[in-house]
């Protein structure tokens, strides 16, 4: 049988079919964060259930924490709406002993950054958690999808997921990418292919040469973005990338149970003449930097190209569409993406808050400093654990020295919960993963883009083809 | 979950594709722990001209007149319709419970995003997805446009007109009429869940490495 790598997980943890045809899907590890977590915990009190397996969850709170003044915890967030969310979080692990990196923990992070940084997401398993974005585990080989509080507590109480498989899709990319071109900017082209609907209902499998020569950080960026083509999960098979990456990890197995690990592990990959339900194929070689220009993020063009014109779309549909960006965005039919003007700058999210990340755009802000249009600058580590590798690696103090400032970290301005944040009408070039309207603020307009051009947009104030200036 | 009637009710057009969850409910309005008091600010970026803050009370705000939902023909609007991928984004539940609070029961689109179509089923809020062509008829009936939602028949009747027939899930179906707590279901399977679980340890003990913190015996 030619299973694909979905298949097999799949397979591994499918408990039974119920009799309505749907399987319970068992559930290795659930995150757990502050926002879509106490409704769940709630539900749990009034139907008098308990947790089924306390050892499959981690929680830490991430979407609404300040990134300045983090020595002050709890005191810091002077939002007593948002305090009460993190303080709730607090209490509902300590209630049903949940384990939590909280607000002073060092290693508190976003969940997705922190995750695989301790381990605790390994290859094969499945995962989820209440937040879209968990596709990013996929990098390892693990089924990860994000789902609703209901199914959140449905986890919590049952260890388990009914759902119904989803179908197959490969996205396969040849040849590599060219210096200068992110993993952030391959899943953008990927999304301006397929539509932001285009893989809903599939698991993507990403792979091919591109996919195989990314580190464990890039992959995690692509994955990140599956749920943007409507995907709830993306996939990466393991390979030495994916072991070296997770051994020495804090919770990842050792000695004995390693090798036995590893060696089921290294079975997750799909097999030759796997049955895809659907594919495309790229060629990285032939990318440019891209930058997203409208308010979904299939909306993107590469640094060389233009806004759109609507009198060029296909349909009528698509052409209202286009207007109604254009005129969300305050951008002209024909603009040439060089000529939109930054007034802020945003490096962080789960998207790309990871020491490479920050690696790339430091090597750009190096020795330059933000233009003077920029109003702000921000670095936001995804976890403190990376924010103290990048101070020890003198990072922090490029930024610093570039005018940028260092934040604590935490989700912050990628969707603006708490007080990092755009004013209507404000251009922010960001690394994130969501430009709809009014996502980092009401009325603030996003472009997202990797971590070293978003640092070409802050130093030279507009859109810049980094591969200038490195 | 309250069992799903049969009702008929004012159609609301949406007329823009992608709809996300965060114009559904602004990021603002999660930092909630409860799970009402999200109506009054569903759509808040599209319904208001000023920037919506929680505890707000509606005599504060500034009431957009060019959106579609404070039009006078759609204040008693049960039933939003919209175009492809409708609950694209993030996955927040809140947007399901603000679109109920607000008084939609039922969504009629081509197409949903996966996330926000699982999460309606959850909680009585019922999504339809009908053909595009189907979708631009009704377009063009509104306003005026009333609908009896008839789950059982699985049919959407315009007053005095033929019924449009649609798909669903028979499960779904079944769990919306019934108001059925699907965890309650789920551990109706407990003994293979814990079956399943001692195969699991035996042959991927790895994945049990942070044991230690105690099971629920009584599944």
């Amino acid at each position: 049988m030619n299973n694909t790598l979905y298949d097999k997980i799949w397979r591994d943890h499918c408990v039974t079919e119920r009799a309505d045809g749907t399987s319970l899907l068992y559930i290795d590890l659930q995150l757990l964060h502050e926002v879509t977590s106490p409704q769940a915990f709630d539900g749990l009190r009034l139907a008098s259930r308990r947790p089924w397996r306390l050892s499959a969850n981690l929680a830490t709170p991430d979407h609404n924490v300040p990134t300045t003044g983090r020595a002050q915890g709890i005191d810091g967030i002077s939002d007593l709406i948002a305090r009460e969310q993190v303080t709730t979080l607090d209490a509902n692990c300590r209630d049903f002993d949940i384990e939590q990196f909280d607000i002073l923990d060092t290693r508190q992070g976003i969940v997705h950054v922190v995750g695989p940084e301790q381990g605790a997401t390994l290859p094969g398993m499945t995962i989820v958690c209440g937040d879209s974005h968990t596709s990013t585990h996929g990098a390892f080989a693990a089924l990860a999808q994000g789902i609703g509080t209901s199914e959140v507590e449905h986890v919590l109480a049952t260890q388990t997921l009914a759902q119904r498989k989803a179908r197959n899709f490969a996205v396969n990319v040849e040849g590599r990418l060219p210096d200068g071109v992110a993993p952030k900017d391959l899943v953008l082209a990927i999304i301006g292919v397929l539509g932001t609907a285009g893989a809903t209902g599939h698991t993507i499998e990403f792979r091919g040469p591109a996919i195989e020569a990314m580190s464990m950080e890039g992959r995690m960026t692509v994955c990140n973005m599956a749920i943007e083509a409507g995907a709830r999960a993306g996939l990466v098979a393991v390979d030495d990338t994916t072991l070296d990456y997770v051994r020495g990890r804090p919770f990842a197995p050792t000695g004995e149970r390693w090798q036995q690990a590893e060696a089921y592990w290294r079975t997750l990959h799909s097999d030759p003449g796997a049955h895809f339900d659907s594919s495309i194929t790229l060629d990285a070689s032939t990318l440019v930097p891209q930058v997203s220009w409208g308010t979904s993020p299939e909306m993107v063009v590469g640094i060389d190209g233009t806004a759109p014109n609507p009198e060029q779309a296909t349909t009528e549909q698509q052409a209202q569409g286009i207007r109604q960006a254009l005129s969300y965005m305050g951008l002209a039919a024909d603009q040439p993406i060089t000529d939109i003007k930054l007034d802020r700058v945003f490096i962080g999210s789960c998207t790309n808050a990871r020491i490479e990340d920050l690696r790339a755009a430091a090597a750009v802000a190096r020795g330059r400093s933000v233009a003077a249009n920029v109003k702000q600058a921000m670095v936001v580590p995804g976890s403190g654990l990376v924010k103290a590798q990048a101070e020890a690696e003198g990072l922090a103090d490029v930024f610093k020295a570039a005018g940028f400032e260092w934040r604590d970290p935490g989700c912050s301005m990628c969707l603006a919960m708490n007080a990092d944040r755009l004013q209507p009408g404000e251009h922010c070039a960001a690394t994130s993963n969501r430009n709809f309207e009014g996502r980092q603020g009401h009325g603030g307009r996003t472009h997202l883009v990797s971590p070293a051009m978003a640092a070409a947009a802050a130093v030279t104030g507009h859109f810049t083809d980094v591969r200038g200036l490195v | 979950m309250k069992a799903f009637e049969t009702f008929e009710g004012v159609v609301a057009p949406l007329d823009r594709a992608n709809v996300d969850t965060d114009q559904i409910i602004p990021k603002q309005f999660l930092k909630s722990i409860r799970r009402t008091g999200f109506g009054d600010n569903l759509f808040d970026g599209w319904r208001y001209l000023d920037e919506g803050i929680p505890g707000q009370t509606l005599n504060e705000r500034q009431i957009n007149h060019d959106f579609v939902l404070n039009y006078p023909d759609y204040q008693d609007a049960k039933i939003l319709l919209a175009r492809d991928n409708f609950g694209c984004g993030s996955s927040r539940e809140h947007a399901v419970w603000a679109m109920l609070e607000y008084g939609f029961r039922v969504v009629i689109a081509p197409s949903f995003a996966d996330i926000f179509y699982n999460n309606s089923f959850k909680n009585g809020l019922l999504p339809i997805v009908v053909d595009a062509e189907t979708v631009d008829a009704l377009f063009a009936r509104t306003p005026g446009l009333s609908l009896e939602v008839d789950l059982v028949n699985q049919t959407l009747t315009p007053h005095g007109g033929q019924p449009i027939a649609f798909d669903i899930d028979s499960h779904r179906r079944e769990a919306l009429l019934q108001g059925l707590d699907e965890i309650g279901e789920t551990l109706a399977y407990a003994e293979r869940i814990r079956e399943f679980e001692q195969r699991h340890r035996q042959s991927m003990p790895w994945v049990f490495a942070r044991d230690g913190r105690g099971y629920n015996t009584a599944g």
